[in-house]
């Protein structure tokens, strides 16, 4: 779900928190289609380029209304995708009602067995496809001409445009892949547990505390502070209490920033 | 002497106006009631009940001469700003009475104002919330009257009556499941069960495999949990796919979220043998006219504003909530709260839903908590659940239609 905050937040430097309320809206957009009888892995791989044009579109938006005029500083630009983030809300409250929806494939619903322990299909899928997909974008990052680029003009965009690239150009499309791996990850979303409008709330923190405690930008890091912070809540609420589990991502947040303030694996 | 008859007469006039004009002003009805958030799908259904009680008032001709107006706000299932949804309608909109919001934790909030400002509350489906700030002007319409005994009792006595002797308890740690498990705690308790697993999770969890495999490890024979619909709904899946071993013979019992058709849909299959509570199922030895007449209704109107087509669970208990107010200010020709108050504390209320005596607390006096097993539910059609045999109904003797199975006979 971070990987592609890390990408708009923790490279670009743009403050989207549209983003949790992107994946749900990815959650819905696969809902539909696994209605017309699509596995939803593939529903949200198809939805992809869709929500690639989707995020060039809206990063065209707020660089026209907010970045060019250099007033993305500050609370407007945090304003601007919190009203994008409602207009999505409402948008799906219109368009499906308020109700939890879920969907039904072949890896829905079992298990894995190894000896006694039992293993979700669909968590072991989740998994796989989330490593996958950060794999993937951590080497188009580092081995690709406009991956290294990407992470040039989170570095120093002045530079970059001395070097004869067009930033805004690189940043549209890196906004771009970050708005497509929505598609895969609401798809996941859905996949593994049932989706409602309103549920993008419950991600807001946890997605930015995912990608500050990786260090900003980094896929891998991003991918480790995931397991660790998921880790920490399960062991937090079966050995704490439960009052305590929410607590965990910002508690870990704040000791790794005041030993490591770049983050886990930041630079 | 002219001038003063002249002025006399004006003030005359004036008052014969004013009071025309509050003749002609609706009774306003004020509750915040959630449409987004996870209790969004109960609540549209509930308020689309109370807008059709309220649509066939005024058909009547309204109460007391005057037309019946709801307010109504979103409350988001946000405790929150429930306090603020009420001071708004008290203060602002200037609300003749209040029905409480859907849920208790989002009522909860709302106690001590509505105390403080000595207002009539109709609750809604809330569950224990005046137990400790004892308002007595709380009515509260759920059929599980005060205590958790009405609502776990029957579940754990099906239990022992299937020889089960451990009990694990999940809870989510919010305010009505917190409430429910505390009581089922002690029932279990002195009823001499042995507690052997005993877990709270946090609210809106969506995954609950190691809480599952947990206990599966445990080898309990019960299995009570607490839960609110997307929970309920993750954990239905969680139990399908981890497996709650051999040794559960019922589990369920407060698991909110099963009688929403949507949920109940999606999950279809994964349904069965499941145990739970509910205020009405289409059992034949439920199935009353009026209530039938009602859903009737009540399923147009759902099926043109996309809310939950069954119903059953809470637009006939929130008719009846109108029904109630309509009896109380009909019979005392008044609108102040505490007159009100003294009737629906004093007299029995004839509803749809059956007649409703209130105790010393504002909760029925007599309970009646629907226990039932899904059973023999296949594929994902919907219009199989208005059908009877999908739930059967254990608990109370008055409705029973059948006997409990085990966990493990009655999921296949």
């Amino acid at each position: 779900m971070s990987v592609g905050l890390s990408i708009s937040f923790g490279l670009l430097d743009v403050p989207h928190v549209a983003h949790p309320a992107f994946l749900v809206l990815g959650a819905y957009a696969t809902y539909a289609l696994v209605g017309y009888g699509m596995d939803p892995l593939v529903a949200g791989v198809l939805l992809m380029p869709m929500f690639f044009v989707f995020g060039l579109g809206v990063y065209q938006f707020y660089y026209m209304t907010f970045e060019r005029r250099g007033t993305d500083l500050g609370v407007r630009g945090i304003a601007f995708f919190f009203g994008i983030a409602f207009i999505v809300q409402v948008g799906l409250i219109l368009a499906f009602g308020v109700d939890q929806r879920m969907v039904e494939a072949d890896y829905i619903g079992t298990a894995v067995e190894i000896g006694d322990v039992r293993i979700p299909k669909r968590m072991i899928v989740a998994f796989g496809v989330a490593l996958a997909l950060t794999t993937s974008l951590a080497l188009y990052l580092s081995k690709t001409f406009t991956g290294r680029a990407i992470k040039a003009v989170a570095q120093d965009e002045g530079a970059l445009r001395l070097m004869g690239a067009d930033p805004v150009r690189i940043k549209r499309w890196a906004f771009g892949i970050a708005t497509a791996t929505c598609a895969l990850a609401g798809a996941l979303l859905i996949i593994v547990g049932p989706v409602d409008p309103n549920l993008d709330r419950l991600y807001i923190g946890r997605t930015f505390c995912v990608v500050v405690l990786a260090g900003m930008g980094s896929m891998s890091g991003t991918l480790v502070a995931g397991l660790i912070l998921g880790v920490a809540e399960s062991l937090v609420l079966s050995s704490v209490g439960t009052a305590w589990a929410p607590a965990v991502a910002f508690g870990i947040l704040l000791v790794v920033l005041g030993v490591r303030p770049a983050g886990l694996f930041g630079r | 002497m002219k001038t003063i008859l002249k002025l006399v007469a004006a003030f005359a006039a004036a008052a014969i106006l004013g009071a025309s004009a509050q003749a002609q002003q609706p009774i306003k009805i004020g509750i915040g009631i959630a449409q987004t958030g996870p209790l969004g799908g109960g609540g549209k259904a509930a308020l689309l009940a109370l807008q059709i009680w309220r649509d066939d008032v005024n058909a009547k001709g309204g109460m007391l001469g005057r037309k019946v107006e709801l307010i109504s706000y979103d409350d988001q299932t946000n405790p929150s700003i429930v306090p603020g949804i009420y001071t708004k309608l008290l203060d602002i909109d200037k609300v003749d009475l209040l029905i409480a919001p859907y849920g208790t934790n989002v009522t909860a909030p709302i106690m001590p104002l509505v105390k403080q400002r000595n207002k009539l509350l109709m609750g809604n489906f809330s569950f224990d919330v005046n137990a400790q700030i004892k308002h007595d002007m709380w009515f509260n319409n759920a059929p599980w009257g005060a205590g958790a005994l009405a609502w776990g009792g029957p579940f754990l006595d099906a239990a022992q009556q299937l020889g089960g002797k451990t009990i694990a308890f999940m809870a989510a740690d919010a305010e009505f499941a917190q409430n429910l498990c505390t009581g089922g705690r002690a029932i279990a308790k002195a009823k001499g069960l042995q507690a052997v697993y005993d877990q709270n999770y946090p609210p809106n969890s969506v995954d609950f495999s190691s809480i599952i495999r947990a206990v599966r490890a445990a080898k309990a024979d019960i299995v009570f949990i607490c839960s609110y619909p997307a929970e309920s709904a993750a954990i239905v899946r969680a139990v399908a796919e981890i497996g709650v071993g051999p040794t559960v013979k019922i589990i369920g019992g407060g698991m909110v979220g099963l009688q929403f058709a949507p949920i109940m849909e999606a999950l279809g299959p994964l349904l069965n043998g499941f145990v739970n509570y509910n205020s009405y199922v289409p059992e034949k030895t439920m199935t009353n006219p009026a209530v039938k007449g009602f859903l009737d209704r009540y399923s147009v109107r759902a099926k043109a504003e996309k809310v939950d087509p069954l119903g059953f669970y809470l637009p006939p208990f929130n008719y009846a909530i109108g029904q109630m107010l309509e009896q109380a200010i009909g019979a005392t020709k008044s609108l102040d709260d505490k007159v009100l108050a003294e009737y629906l504390r004093k007299n029995v209320m004839k509803t749809m839903v059956g007649e409703i005596k209130f105790d010393t607390v504002g909760e029925w006096t007599t309970p009646r908590v629907v226990m039932a097993q899904f059973r023999g539910i296949k594929g994902k059609d919907l219009e199989q659940f208005r059908l009877p045999g999908k739930q059967i109904i254990i608990a109370p003797a008055a409705f029973k239609s059948g006997d409990l199975l085990p966990y493990d006979k009655a999921r296949n």
